[in-house]
């Protein structure tokens, strides 16, 4: 209510003003170039987008006969999966931590990052009919697909400090660095699905590759192993890839295994820099159009 | 200056053609990689992408609580400045600004989603059209009341019948309270009670000051509701005016049909086209033009350039939304080269009046030859029979006469 009146009390205000012409509400021109992005549009539309979040949560688990459990179970599952295959039988180095808490550390970011940006890649295309239909600062929807994908996160988080618990470890103090690492986690996943639901929208192609470049990320990224495998003067190229910072990052601020990742983390810092800010500038310079398109 | 609500200048927009590829398969992808490098080899020779203009050069002052309807062909640019407007699509070139806040009503349940309640659809749809919170809360009874879907409001809303669902969209979309209001074809939907509401609806949001754009091939619900119409024609303002002149002027030009609209003599090699149709019995003035009731004998004219064994003859008459009034085939022709006229006799054709088009096929056997929507189109101009209000009238246009007699077994009381 209070907004209303705020508003209205602008409008009879820009109506008094009777010295210039009353500036319009939309001013509709061809696309401008490269950088036109309007963040304050996107702040007046952020009740749209608890919506979108709200949606994609009352929808994703309907009709399902275990529901949220798939939260756990997946990771969970994969945890046993790589402790087996890649632990006991490959015997790879976990920095002193027991094989599940040293994967399930690793899978959390990294399943968050994975469900986050095939989401956001494919949310565009799937929402055709309503971008075809009506206005809406576009980028919300892969913005509100990153943002849902942070519930089933949160779920697990919980799942696994019980599981620490089990094992008789604590969290570290350097703990409250989590929602450092989350937060890069998350540009990482909303930078690449920028760049990436935006190419769907006109190369379908783009949904067939995401599966394959998933999976060659994963090995990509220090999950199945540390980052110490990686030899010391390749490290920063290692870094380039940013969810590799974020990984490495998550176990240690949680166990304290392995070092700070200074060096890699700063580099990966850098990457998630370039990969949003290319990613909103692109993602914008295609919405003018998108609906024509897609 | 403030008492304009749209100010369009020099509005165009240009579509190119060769880019709206689509893959939606895998087997596409396939196909597609595989020919890739000879598509590449190809696109060296072949011309530029062709560019196609949507709208060209419109210009528009809309003053604020005018209702003004927009007529045209299919194509002739009515969603393309509709979307426009709406910012769902940037121009090529020009510029358009609008006072107030912007409603869209291009399809009924947007924003909607099967596994949702209709409650929850409330909600999400009302969001996504624009509405606040608060606003969605307030009005909450109202959008119930008026869908009259009270019962099912917790149910998801895969289960609706499709009235259902038209009916909780448009009950959404009607307490939507932009300042400028963008309407496409939308009051077409639903049984004719609920368009009665809807029409209403449209009445009282004009009432209440706001300037309301609506798209129609219904000439009545323009005449009924608009106070000024802009027809648009190839991408451009044909005529805009006061509402009487520019239908008129409109449905003229479709009677007459002598707008370039001819079938174009691009395609010579063809196999077999329809080439152009007139009604031969009864004759009027005009040779597309239908004003009496009783037999009617139509005639198409067609050129095969490639003998015809076992080929099918479909016809059928629509109206202007595609909508089938009538269809039907002939089977196991064997024509030989030549240009035939293929005439038709019908006992009636008793329309309600106004236009429709012919949908004329033509297959040698399992192959389509052409597929031709008649131009100019049929127009009917039967005096007109049937309930006097629209959504009361049907399709048919029937005389038909009422006799009140006593019954003989159970005579009145005097």
């Amino acid at each position: 209510m209070k907004d209303e009146i705020a508003l209205e009390l602008q409008l009879i205000a820009m109506n008094d003003d009777t010295s210039t012409e009353v500036a319009p509400t939309f001013d509709i021109t061809p696309p401008k170039g490269w950088i036109d992005v309007n963040v304050r549009e996107a702040w007046e539309y952020r009740e749209l987008l608890g919506f979108l979040v709200w949606r994609d949560l009352k929808v994703r688990y309907k009709q399902t006969a275990i529901g949220i459990g798939w939260v756990i179970i997946q990771p969970f599952f994969t945890m046993l999966i790589f402790s087996f295959f890649f632990g006991r039988l490959a015997k790879m180095p976990s920095q002193g931590l027991p094989y599940p808490v040293f994967y399930y550390c690793a899978l959390l970011p990294w399943m968050y990052f994975a469900t986050a940006l095939t989401n956001a890649t494919n949310t565009v295309v799937e929402q055709e009919k309503v971008i075809t239909k009506v206005y809406f600062p576009r980028v919300l929807l892969p913005v509100s697909a990153v943002i849902s994908g942070l519930v089933d996160f949160a779920v697990s988080l919980v799942m696994l400090i019980i599981m620490m618990m089990f094992y008789h470890l604590t969290p570290k103090p350097t703990a409250f660095l989590v929602p450092v690492f989350l937060l890069l986690a998350i540009a990482t996943a909303l930078g690449t699905g920028l760049w990436l639901s935006a190419l769907n929208a006109i190369y379908r192609d783009v949904r067939y590759t995401i599966p394959f470049l998933v999976q060659v990320w994963l090995f990509a990224s220090p999950v199945a192993y540390p980052s110490t495998l990686v030899p010391e003067r390749w490290r920063w190229v290692y870094g380039l890839n940013p969810m590799a910072g974020v990984i490495e990052g998550f176990r240690w601020s949680l166990t304290g295994a392995g070092q700070p990742p200074s060096a890699l983390l700063l580099v990966s810092s850098g990457a998630v820099v370039v990969l949003l800010l290319g990613g909103l500038v692109y993602f914008k310079n295609m919405e003018g159009t998108i609906a024509d398109r897609i | 200056m403030s008492d304009i609500a749209v100010r369009i200048e020099n509005i165009s927009k240009s579509y190119r053609l060769g880019r709206r590829e689509r893959y939606l398969a895998l087997r596409d992808v396939l196909t597609n990689v595989l020919t890739a490098p000879v598509r590449v080899f190809r696109k060296s020779n072949r011309p530029e992408t062709e560019e196609i203009w949507a709208l060209k050069d419109v210009s528009l002052d809309i003053p604020e609580g005018e209702i003004l309807g927009m007529v045209g062909r299919n194509g002739a640019g009515k969603s393309t400045l509709l979307k426009v407007l709406t910012r769902i699509t940037k121009p090529t070139s020009g510029r358009a600004r609008v006072w107030g806040r912007v409603g869209s009503l291009l399809e009924v349940g947007t924003g909607f989603h099967p596994e949702l309640t209709g409650r929850e659809n409330i909600f999400m749809s009302g969001s996504i059209l624009g509405m606040k919170k608060v606003e969605i809360q307030k009005k909450f009874d109202e959008i119930v009341a008026f869908s009259g879907i009270e019962k099912f409001l917790d149910t998801p809303a895969k289960h609706y019948s499709s009235g259902m669902y038209t009916r909780l969209g448009f009950a959404v979309a009607a307490h939507l309270e932009p300042e400028v209001l963008l309407v496409d074809e939308v009051l077409a939907v639903g049984d004719l009670e609920f368009q009665k509401k809807c029409i209403g609806k449209m009445k009282e949001v004009s009432e209440g000051g706001r300037t309301v754009v609506l798209v129609s091939h219904q000439m009545n619900q323009i005449r009924r509701l608009c106070n000024k119409v802009l027809w648009m024609d190839c991408g451009q303002v044909r005529k805009v005016g006061p509402t009487a002149e520019v239908v008129g002027a409109y449905e003229a030009a479709l009677l007459s049909g002598g707008n370039g609209y001819e079938r174009s003599k691009k395609m010579p090699n063809a196999k077999g086209r329809f080439l152009s149709w007139e009604i031969v019995e009864p004759r009027t003035e005009l040779p597309h033009l239908l004003t009496s009731f009783g037999p009617v004998t139509v005639k198409f004219t067609v050129e095969i350039n490639e003998p015809i064994r076992l080929g099918v003859h479909g016809i059928e008459v629509n109206d202007p939304d595609g909508q089938r009034m009538w269809g039907n085939a002939v089977f196991n022709l064997n024509l030989n080269v030549g240009i035939y006229d293929f005439v038709h006799r019908v006992e009636a054709l008793p329309l309600k009046p106004g236009p429709y088009y012919w949908r004329v096929t033509l297959f040698n056997e399992q192959e389509r030859l052409d597929c031709w929507d008649s131009m100019p189109e049929l127009m009917i101009g039967t005096p007109p029979r049937s309930h006097p209000r629209d959504e009361w009238a049907g399709f048919l246009n029937l005389p038909s006469e009422l006799s009140i007699q006593p019954n003989c077994q159970h005579p009145a009381s005097v």
